[in-house]
């Protein structure tokens, strides 16, 4: 059986309002396998964000233990967390996110502006990633300039460009169209089959959910 | 791409904004500027004297006189190596308008005491020898079309009647501090009409100039100076030319205290501006601040990302002030010189001002920098993704 890329064990998590306290998950415990494309459903409010915030270190459990790449995520500094981050997670965005003021190829070097890697080694690890979404020759256009489905392709070359071990999408095509949508699931299981890359994906749409290898329902903080 | 390409790309995201901050802050470098060289304006006399040289008035007041007889007395003082004499005349050339500093004084020992006062030597002769000669500075022969040999007519007001002087030497300034406005003359020819309309008041000296041999003596010289002429009839009051032309500036203290005020509130000014376009786009860019968090930036970068992005408009502003500032100083210096003559003998830019007004917008640039700095360091990524901008 293979290692778990995400080990929760009775996870907790509240937030306040005022003196309030919301619990959203709720002793949650999960398991996600190295190389698994796991996709989350479940109505809005149910926790999924909150639970994918977590496997990426974004925030800390109240309770239990999240352990994450062979790290307890609870246990690091903020600063600590966003080396982790740069180093094992890639997180791709319902609405892209891109920097407005830089081109495609900017936007996707930009973690890698975080690593000791040279100019040349940069510009060709952002060219293999631009190849591998199908962009590189619109490596130099700017957000602005490009459609829904480039701009979320432009968000995964990002997303994939330092290699990291898990890749999170938070509801990757809802923001596009059918073709657009289809395209980048297409593109993700091409990453998990071809790349063997652990990826989870956020989503309310059953079309969507069936291109994964497994579906968890989460609801009211707890799996179905 | 590196980080200071995004913080240029970021500080001229929005081009009118930007446009408009970079606008403000030159002309608040434009303005300390102004204000700062008219300060310096005031301050020249002081600037331009010389340590090594006193000066003794009446302790009373400086319309009062002192005996020439003095002179000899204080010559002969341990610590002296020279002593000169002048009278302020506040005579007018023409009408109200022609008004320009004029001073009797003893040619040889003035212009021994006041080696900035550069005059060559068949010039200096030609006014020693002319008992009705005079010297004038370059400013003023320039602005008056003067040259040598032309005469010069004053009406005295302190001394009255119709005087006449013949130009015989056009003095340059040693310093760029050296006032080059003045108009110099002999005591003698003062003294020798003096005697026929004011006998009682003949042989009388405004202040004396008095040279030590080292700066360090003053305080001797002086106490022996003043030891020396109390309790008679004409007591003095000597001190630094320093402190004696500071007592000039301290006249206008609250009009100067005035200017520094506004330099400083325009300061103020660059950081409230700066500040609120800083705090503005941080507002718009929450969201890509906490996707850059999410990408593994860390507080730091992002306190990098907004100080850079602080520096680089008040970089450009405060260029683009200096660049403003230099004709416009002089085209101001011109203007007030048409206005109030020869007021401001000393109205230039000094290159430390320019240094002065670019560092401190560059300081208060990154003070204005901190508030959104501690801000973006705090933005809680989870909730910064869902911020709608």
């Amino acid at each position: 059986m293979a290692l778990a890329m995400v080990e929760f064990q009775k996870v907790f998590k509240s937030y306040f309002r005022g003196t309030l306290e919301i619990p959203v998950l709720k002793n949650l415990s999960l398991s996600i396998p190295t190389g698994t494309f796991l996709a989350i459903m479940g109505p809005s409010g149910s926790g999924k964000s909150t639970l994918l915030n977590l496997i990426a270190g974004l925030d800390r459990p109240s309770q239990g233990a999240a352990v994450v790449a062979g790290q307890n995520v609870s246990s690091l500094s903020e600063g600590e967390l966003a080396r982790w981050r740069a180093r094992h997670i890639g997180f791709i965005f319902q609405f892209y996110n891109l920097i407005p003021v830089l081109t495609a190829a900017e936007n996707v070097e930009l973690p890698l502006l975080l690593t000791p890697l040279s100019k040349r080694d940069r510009a060709q690890h952002v060219h293999a990633a631009l190849e591998l979404v199908g962009l590189a020759d619109r490596a130099h256009h700017y957000p602005r300039q490009l459609s829904g489905g480039q701009e979320q392709r432009v968000g995964i070359a990002r997303a994939i460009v330092s290699d990291p071990d898990i890749l999170l999408a938070d509801e990757p095509t809802g923001n596009l169209d059918k073709n657009a949508a289809e395209d980048i699931l297409t593109l993700l299981s091409r990453l998990n089959r071809e790349m063997k890359k652990t990826i989870i994906m956020v989503t309310h749409d059953p079309h969507a959910a069936e291109r994964a290898q497994l579906v968890q329902r989460l609801d009211k903080g707890l799996l179905a | 791409m590196s980080l200071s390409r995004l913080i240029v790309r970021n500080a001229l995201r929005h081009k009118v904004r930007a446009a408009l901050t970079v606008g403000v802050i030159a002309l608040v470098v434009l303005g300390f500027g102004l204000l700062q060289t008219t300060v310096d304006a005031w301050y020249a006399g002081v600037e331009a004297s010389v340590q090594n040289r006193l000066i003794a008035r009446h302790a009373v007041s400086l319309s009062i006189h002192l005996p020439i007889a003095y002179r000899d007395r204080i010559a002969t003082l341990a610590g002296v190596t020279g002593v000169s004499y002048a009278n302020w005349f506040g005579g007018v050339h023409r009408d109200a308008k022609g008004f320009f500093p004029q001073f009797a004084i003893e040619p040889q020992s003035y212009l021994d005491l006041h080696p900035e006062f550069q005059l060559n030597a068949a010039e200096r002769d030609a006014f020693l020898r002319d008992r009705q000669g005079c010297i004038v500075g370059r400013k003023l022969a320039a602005q008056y079309g003067w040259k040598l040999g032309d005469r010069i007519p004053l009406k005295g007001n302190l001394y009255p009647g119709d005087w006449e002087f013949v130009v015989r030497g056009i003095y340059q300034g040693a310093e760029p501090a050296t006032d080059e406005t003045l108009f110099l003359f002999h005591w003698a020819y003062l003294n020798e009409r003096r005697k026929t309309f004011d006998p009682d008041r003949a042989n009388s000296v405004g202040w004396y100039v008095i040279r030590v041999e080292n700066p360090a003596q003053a305080p001797q010289v002086v106490q022996a100076i003043d030891t020396g002429f109390a309790n008679s009839v004409a007591e003095t009051k000597t001190e630094t030319e320093q402190a004696f032309q500071m007592g000039f500036v301290a006249m206008a203290g609250t009009l100067i205290f005035a200017l520094q005020l506004m330099a400083a509130l325009l300061n103020g000014i660059t950081l409230l501006v700066l500040a609120n376009a800083l705090i503005m786009s941080l507002r718009e860019r929450t969201r890509e601040y906490a996707v850059m968090k999410t990408l593994g930036f860390r507080p730091a970068h992002l306190a990098v990302l907004i100080g850079g992005e602080s520096l680089v408009i008040a970089a450009l502003g405060a260029g683009l002030g200096a660049a403003l500032t230099v004709p416009t100083c002089n085209a101001y210096g011109a203007f007030l010189s048409s206005r109030l003559g020869n007021f401001f003998p000393i109205f230039a830019l000094k290159t430390q001002t320019l240094l002065l007004t670019t560092s401190v917008t560059l300081l208060v640039s990154t003070a204005a920098a901190v508030v959104p700095m501690l801000q973006a360091v705090r933005i809680k990524t989870s909730e910064g993704l869902r911020h709608i901008g």
